[in-house]
């Protein structure tokens, strides 16, 4: 091999910041997502969806709507149930504290009896043009039986209150709960100091950049069923809705994600609008098209977050935690989307210790049905809102203590040489210098400069506040056992394929799936790095049950560290299968063939054989230990982790209110996370800034707001507040690296950090910039209007001196 | 959306009896309201009349101590205007200060003021600066023409075919933006000249209205100061999911401070 030459070229191994090859199709318009899919004989759907927040379907007359120009048929909830069509399914069993399985009543493809949020769909309408169709579904005259909309949980708690679900009384669907009670307890009868925080996490409308989409197409002569959909994990829809909605055998399904624009969790989930489309292509025994406009995305993708707690903190004299009882009520919607009941349990109250020693810690959890859009995992899912929990009752301990907000933190740190760390809410967290995070953050942030900006703020007659958040957060999903023995029902492994070619290129395919995130690059880069093949030869391949080996997707920051750590596996057999056909080729034992930067070499010579070389003695075996050796060059393996990874680190926020409206303007924000090894640093900088985006975006400016009867007010880009480019401050990444300890690359995950770790950061630099206003807390989001209020409301404590 | 018919006229007439052969007729401009409402079902019209081939409703001239803009300028048109640039500033900066950039490309003076929202910001100059609303068949002065939310004075077949505004000695606006839609929570446009001083309140009430008591208190002394203590009743503002209407009493005092600042 030409080393001289090899030098030219860029190093795009792990650590290389190598520029986003799948972007020059996103940015030129050449994206290929599932709306621009037409099969041909292609019909549209147009769903008709419930007005009203919860009412009794007393009949669906669809005869005129039937005559109408183009309309090809009209379905039912009843024809759904005559068809017996099962409710999509809920992937985890949650258990009462009393050990009975929670409430799980059915989520019907189409409402049967009742709708039970505004948005639930009634009938599906079918026509030639998506026009047409929505036409029609104007004539299917239904008539309701209005009941009683819950749209809080406070409403469907009330003693008095309707069951949304017969089967769930009382409109609970669990009382869950984690931790030692009698320890946490006798924590805090011996405390010094209980400080009590109440709070809300405000619940957010996710709005990926591409609404969903679904096409469903059926083969009559063959009976093969295809779902074209915007999914992050096709294997998983294509498991809940033949298993459990349509009895179809995998076989006989397919489920393709082409390229998808964006998911932040909401992208997960199985929804109704995939199973009717792929159910009634056969019954028409024609391709049919959905496609969601902004409206049914707003009323009909999963929203994320919505909780209400308290946490009482219990500490001694010196500072030290010594206790933490978190009482949680959560929003489950109106009915229990697919990962919906892990989010506010496993997801959430296992990180309730967070970045500290906090040797006692209960937890319980109310689930609560209410008649609004199914909640589920928004970026983050879980741990911001544990995060947010947390690092606001810090905050607020330093207040009433009198304690500095950062040593009171640095006092009840986890330190470097207690990990591996047990907490007392089941998670072992194997690595995190929180220190060091800490120092470099400050130092970034020019924490200690601050007084002085604030000075010159408040001389410009500003508010200036500086706020941290010292966070933790359990990614890389997931240990199936460990998932399963806690109500999982699938389990969380991942695969990947290494599929060699003859002339040496690489086609990987793997089970996760990108939806913005880079993997077609950083995966890329993996192999690069292993196998020394240029960056130019690897390609990616994801986003299809009939391509890729069954693999379980991407969400919960999984991509790399499971599918990247299987990947590694598959690559490791693929090197000792070539390592064995090289020994043979170079007349030499397997144990003296050495492989780097793909060359192989028998050990302390000068005989080398390139990769391309092997690869192509594999497909062309004419020289070649057939006898022992099977040819070609093809490795799957499947990786299950055998832990969460711990990613965590330091956010600091710097904002200025302007006193006479209340608005707050972000002025300055510092990140610095330990995401492990990283393997590429521009991705990694990009994903931390978009999760802190949309944490700056929970903290000040987003927040679902429906009416007393379950309407909906925020319903659209006019109300809901969206971040803009101009509402968000620099957003300065750094890295500290401790390596995840129990996977092959030492990754922990980067794609959730930025939304876990900020809104506290800037909630807390909020408060801090009231601090003359007698606050101790705010409540997400600290919008001018909210903020005017608590300036106009509060006399000003230095007016008073 | 539903169906409808178009038509393109090339004059004002013509678009006129388009209008008023059809009630049910709806003429476009910009379209920047009335777009949205039909691709939401919210609007039938049997047809559209597309103002956008009319040259008549172009362009922006100055006449003696006025100037004139025809209906169917665009805000980036406003704003970039040498011409509104020297004589009156303030329509400039308010013009670029709409929306975003794809906004003010398409959405124009006259569409704005026919349509006459509330949280609108064009209202405010047309009423704080005592502009004459010249329409195919009248001239109407703006006192007279915002009748309430989304009403004009406008006839069903009377077409906004320019605006004459008087160059004030000094005009200032300023807005704060509800988050969401970035259009006016509460806006105040001020100003002294020909038509006396004049205060236009947008975006807080129902309808863009003029507050005496500022004005009053204008005239006797042109300062931020003069108005920064007057209380704007909360009563009739409106209030939302973004502010209540006491919230926007009190914006109504500082942007009406702010605009004097702006003013000069």
């Amino acid at each position: 091999m030409d080393t001289g030459a090899e030098s030219l070229i860029p190093f795009t191994g792990i650590g290389a910041s190598v520029r986003r090859k799948e972007d020059l199709r996103f940015l030129s318009g050449r994206g290929h997502y599932t709306d621009d899919i037409s099969r041909p004989g292609q019909t549209h759907v147009w769903f008709l969806r419930s007005p009203h927040a919860h009412a009794r379907i007393v009949s669906v007359d669809t005869a005129a709507a039937a005559r109408m120009p183009g309309v090809v048929a009209i379905f039912t909830g009843a024809d759904t149930a005559a068809d017996k069509i099962g409710g999509v399914p809920c992937g985890w069993l949650i258990h009462n504290k009393d050990g009975t399985p929670m409430r799980e009543p059915p989520h019907p493809v189409l409402a049967h009896g009742k709708a039970r949020f505004v948005g639930d769909a009634v009938a599906m309408v079918i026509a030639e043009t998506r026009q047409q169709a929505r036409d029609a579904a104007e004539a299917v005259a239904v008539e309701y039986e209005v009941l009683p909309g819950l749209a809080s949980m406070a409403q469907a708690l009330a003693p008095d209150a309707p069951a949304i679900h017969e089967e769930a009384p009382g409109n609970i669907c669990y009382d869950w709960h984690i931790g030692d009670e009698a320890a946490t307890d006798a924590a805090f009868a011996r405390a010094k100091h209980v400080v009590t925080l109440e709070l809300v996490n405000n619940r957010l409308i996710p709005n990926a950049m591409e609404p969903r989409s679904a096409i469903g197409d059926y083969d009559p002569t063959t009976g093969d069923h295809t779902l074209y959909t915007t999914s992050q994990n096709p294997h998983v829809i294509r498991l809940l809705m033949g298993a459990f909605v349509l009895n179809i055998p995998e076989h006989k399904l397919r489920v393709v994600a082409p390229d998808v624009g964006g998911g932040f969790g909401s992208k997960i989930f199985h929804y109704i609008e995939e199973a009717a489309v792929t159910w009634a292509a056969a019954k028409i025994a024609r391709p049919v098209k959905w496609t969601a406009d902004r409206t049914e995305s707003f009323m009909t993708d999963a929203h994320g977050r919505d909780h209400v707690s308290v946490a009482k903190l219990a500490l001694d004299e010196h500072g030290t935690f010594l206790g933490l009882r978190v009482s949680t009520q959560a929003n489950m919607g109106a009915y229990l989307s697919t990962f919906s009941t892990s989010v506010p349990t496993y997801l959430y109250a296992t990180l309730l210790a967070g970045v500290y020693t906090t040797p006692a810690i209960y937890a319980e959890v109310k689930a609560v049905f209410t008649n609004t859009v199914p909640v589920d995992a928004y970026r983050g899912a879980g741990r911001p809102e544990a995060t947010f929990l947390l690092e606001r009752l810090v905050d607020v301990v330093a207040r009433d203590t009198g304690l500095d907000r950062l040593e009171i933190r640095r006092r009840n740190f986890i330190k470097p040489d207690q990990f591996p760390y047990q907490t007392p809410v089941a998670l072992q967290y194997d690595s995190g210098d929180y220190f060091s995070t800490l120092e470099m953050g400050l130092k970034a942030a020019d924490w200690a400069g601050f007084e002085a900006r604030r000075a010159a703020a408040a001389a410009q007659g500003k508010l200036r506040g500086i706020g941290i958040s010292t966070y933790l957060e359990a990614c890389g999903i997931a240990p199936s056992a460990v998932v399963g023995a806690l109500g999982a029902r699938a389990g969380l492994y991942e695969v990947g394929t290494i599929r060699v070619h003859p002339t040496g290129s690489v086609t990987v395919l793997t089970g996760t799936h990108s939806h913005g995130q880079g993997h077609e690059t950083t995966l890329a880069q993996l192999v690069c790095e292993q196998l020394g093949v240029p960056f130019d030869k690897v390609e990616i391949v994801h986003g299809d049950t009939a391509k890729i080996p069954f693999g379980m997707g991407t969400y919960g920051s999984r991509s790399l560290a499971v599918g990247g750590s299987a990947m590694v596996k598959a690559m490791d057999k693929i090197i000792a299968k070539a390592k064995r056909i090289a020994a043979h080729l170079m007349e030499a034992s397997v144990e003296d063939i050495e492989f780097e930067k793909g060359v192989f070499r028998v050990a302390g010579t000068d005989k080398t054989k390139a990769f391309a070389e092997i690869s192509l003695t594999a497909y062309v075996p004419h020289n070649y230990p057939i006898e022992e050796l099977e040819p070609g060059l093809e490795e799957t393996a499947f990786y299950d982790p055998k832990n969460f990874t711990y990613p965590g680190g330091c956010h600091i926020a710097e904002v200025e209110i302007e006193p006479e409206t209340g608005h707050v303007r972000m002025v300055n924000f510092t990140a610095v996370d330990d995401v492990g090894r990283v393997i590429n640093p521009m991705i990694v900088e990009g994903q931390v800034q978009g999760g802190v985006a949309q944490g700056i975006g929970q903290a000040l400016l987003e927040t679902c707001v429906y009416d007393g009867d379950g309407q909906l007010l925020s319903g659209s880009m006019m109300d809901y507040t969206l971040p803009r480019a101009d509402d968000l401050a620099p957003v300065s990444v750094a890295t500290h690296t401790t390596l995840c300890t129990h996977n092959p690359l030492g990754v922990k995950g980067c794609g959730e950090v930025g939304a876990i770790g900020s809104p506290p950061a800037v909630i807390n630099a909020v408060v801090d910039a009231l601090r003359d206003y007698d606050v101790r807390h705010v409540d997400m989001p600290a919008t001018p209007a909210k903020i005017w209020s608590i300036i106009h409301g509060n006399a000003r404590r230095v007016a008073a001196e | 959306m539903y169906d409808f018919d178009y038509h393109k006229p090339t004059t004002v007439a013509d678009a006129v009896a388009l209008l008023a052969a059809d009630p049910d007729a709806k003429a476009v401009s910009g379209g920047h309201t009335l777009i949205p409402a039909l691709k939401h079902r919210l609007n039938k019209p049997t047809s559209l009349v597309d103002l956008s081939g009319i040259a008549e409703m172009r362009g922006i001239r100055r006449e003696g101590n006025a100037l004139i803009i025809g209906a169917f300028t665009r805000h980036a048109e406003v704003a970039s205007s040498e011409v509104v640039q020297a004589a009156i500033p303030v329509l400039s900066f308010m013009a670029a200060h709409i929306g975003d950039n794809q906004v003010r490309n398409r959405g124009t003076i006259g569409g704005s003021v026919s349509n006459n929202d509330p949280a609108a910001d064009y209202p405010a100059a047309v009423l704080g600066l005592g502009a004459i609303v010249h329409t195919s068949s009248r001239k109407i002065p703006a006192d007279e023409f915002f009748l309430g939310m989304f009403t004009t004075a406008l006839e069903p077949d009377e077409l906004l075919v320019a605006i004459e505004f008087p160059i004030p000695e000094k005009a200032g606006y300023a807005k704060m933006k509800n988050p969401a839609s970035r259009y006016v929570m509460a806006g105040a446009l001020v100003s002294k000249g020909p038509a006396g001083v004049r205060v236009a309140i947008n975006g807080a009430a129902s309808c863009v209205f003029r507050q005496a008591e500022m004005e009053a208190a204008l005239a006797a002394n042109w300062s931020p100061e003069a108005v920064a203590g007057i209380q704007q009743p909360a009563d009739d503002l409106n209030s939302d999911i973004h502010g209540s209407a006491e919230y926007r009493a009190h914006l109504v005092t500082v942007m009406a401070k702010r605009a004097v600042v702006n003013a000069g």
